[in-house]
């Protein structure tokens, strides 16, 4: 009986209270990661204040956190409508790279003469800095609201092109072989296990090129428009307005962040499949 | 007498331009419909290759290919196939997964919206037959790597396939498991009747599942041997026990021990040389 001498030693109870200390542990951790970034932000801004009011720091080099929440406040109309004006900018631009993506990541994915034939190129075009193109956009668009959605497509394109055509190529050479015995066309395999399986690199991908739109929104604001969080902070800093400017910094980082959020809520609702080994350990967890 | 279901003449296969490697020289062999046929060889003597031109995956060098009387010219559109990986879709259920060819093959494919029922109750039964009743509508990762292989061969045999091949389909898999599939695979093949190709390195898989055993050289391969199989069906795996069937499988294994011979000097005697299956 060699597994029952501890039990009866301390008691079934204390085996219960053992599980239960680990189960509690378990529900602590919890909250604390999902506590964590909240702590950390707040963290951050407590310290910037600080080192701001025991250094003495000029508002015009490093504004403190409440100078630039006292900025929001009082700026937040044009805060409000021209960081608006960004989001739409940015989700437009993003919106194209979405579908010029999956159509080219698929096309290259797909064949080995365009994957040769076309990779140069875009790794070419995607080392031209993008503030390097938004001259030439104005020139062609004129100066507005267009030049700052191409150069959010332009910039955000290349991450979801690379990722579609990665889980295209990746389909299991013994999986196209028995789908190619059945007499599959090549669109069948295309739809039936490219599309699918790449859906989880291209989620991955959105995560990023979402961020990175916003850079290249932004960057083309600050060049050449008369709206947006760029070009607000290219007001700003031309008054000295510093808080003003990182007030804008500010925004444009939520918006990033919120983004984000969306973009990983869908990729958990649609590819949920990819994720089983975060999925069952939080299952095993829960269930304790 | 009936014409062969699967013939192969003569058929070479050389990799990468005239300087590349050949990896089969002048196989042939005639396979009757409904025959079970095993080719086993040493590894890397083109048995996968061998299995890629039937099915018309791959163009043979040299050579000829006939399957159902007609000359192999492209894929078959009508194999099943299985391999040592289950391939499972992992975005799908297993009933999803087994009912996949009856989206690509005709003429299923126009029928299934039409009588998506009927196929369905098929998949259902088929899964049964296998031992994955109740794992229908289960996602692949929640399923054992055996009962993956399980579904996989159900997704083979779907669409009623007039040629099954199968490409070390339980490699991967236990002993314990890999026999009961032997005894599962039986059954299905016994009230489907396919033409089955097996390609394993399991001298005693093929003795036990095959009407005729044939053993390739090594590289580049050709069909050096072949032996029938005279047990009555079903056969049981009591069956691999006995003395006939042993003799058997030892009588291939002496084929493969030659064959590998031909081509590589021995390095040292293997350690259980008498044991059946110890390949």
């Amino acid at each position: 009986m060699p597994f029952e001498s501890p039990s009866r030693s301390s008691g079934p109870s204390a085996a219960q209270r053992r599980i239960e200390a680990m189960a509690a542990a378990a529900r602590r951790r919890r909250r604390l990661q999902v506590a964590l970034p909240w702590l950390i932000i707040i963290g951050t801004f407590l310290l910037w204040e600080l080192v701001c009011r025991v250094f003495d720091i000029p508002p015009f080099i490093l504004p403190a956190p409440s100078a630039i929440a006292q900025s929001m406040v009082k700026w937040w109309v044009p805060l409000l409508e021209n960081s608006w004006q960004t989001l739409m900018t940015t989700l437009i631009g993003f919106a194209l790279a979405i579908v010029f993506g999956l159509l080219l990541g698929v096309a290259i994915g797909s064949s080995t003469l365009l994957y040769h034939g076309l990779y140069p190129l875009l790794i070419a075009f995607n080392s031209v800095p993008k503030v390097a193109v938004v001259p030439i956009l104005v020139i062609w668009f004129g100066i507005g609201t267009i030049p700052a959605v191409i150069t959010a497509f332009l910039i955000s394109f290349f991450p979801i092109v690379v990722n579609v055509a990665t889980g295209i190529a990746t389909v299991e050479p013994e999986l196209r072989d028995v789908l190619r015995a059945l007499g599959a066309r090549p669109s069948d395999i295309i739809r039936k296990v490219g599309l699918p399986r790449a859906m989880p690199y291209f989620f991955a991908s959105l995560k990023i090129a979402i961020t990175v739109a916003f850079v290249g929104s932004i960057i083309a604001e600050t060049v050449a428009a008369n709206k947006g969080i760029g070009h607000l902070m290219m007001l700003a800093s031309s008054r000295f307005d510093v808080p003003l400017v990182f007030a804008g910094l500010i925004v444009t980082g939520v918006m990033g962040v919120l983004m984000y959020v969306v973009a990983v809520a869908i990729e958990n609702r649609t590819t949920g499949w990819a994720m089983r080994g975060q999925d069952s350990g939080q299952v095993s967890v829960a269930g304790v | 007498m009936e014409r062969p279901f699967v013939e192969i003449d003569d058929v070479s296969m050389r990799y990468g331009g005239a300087e590349g490697t050949l990896a089969l020289r002048g196989t042939s062999m005639r396979i009757a419909k409904g025959e079970f046929v095993a080719v086993v060889g040493p590894s890397g003597c083109g048995k996968s290759t061998l299995m890629r031109l039937v099915t018309g995956l791959w163009p043979c060098s040299a050579g000829s290919v006939i399957v159902a009387g007609k000359e192999v010219d492209g894929p078959l559109s009508m194999a099943g196939m299985a391999f040592q990986a289950p391939t499972m879709l992992p975005w799908r259920t297993i009933l999803q997964n087994v009912m996949l060819p009856l989206e690509v093959v005709e003429p299923h494919r126009r029928r299934l919206r039409a009588e998506r029922a009927m196929y369905e109750e098929k998949a259902r039964r088929l899964l049964a037959l296998v031992g994955l009743k109740g794992f229908e509508d289960k996602t692949p990762h929640q399923l054992s790597g055996g009962m993956q292989q399980r579904a996989s061969l159900c997704r083979a045999l779907i669409h009623d396939p007039e040629l099954l091949m199968l490409d070390e389909p339980f490699g991967a898999l236990d002993v314990f498991t890999r026999e009961d599939l032997w005894v599962e695979l039986q059954g299905v093949c016994n009230i489907l009747k396919p033409t089955v190709i097996l390609v394993t390195h399991d001298l005693k898989e093929a003795v036990f599942l095959a009407d005729r055993v044939l053993i390739m050289s090594a590289r580049p391969g050709r069909i050096i041997a072949e032996r029938r199989v005279p047990f009555e069906r079903p056969r049981s795996l009591e069956i691999t026990y006995t003395q006939p069937f042993q003799q058997l499988v030892h009588d291939l294994r002496e084929h493969i021990s030659a064959a590998r011979r031909g081509e590589e000097p021995p390095l040292a005697a293997p350690a259980v040389q008498e044991a059946p299956h110890a390949v």
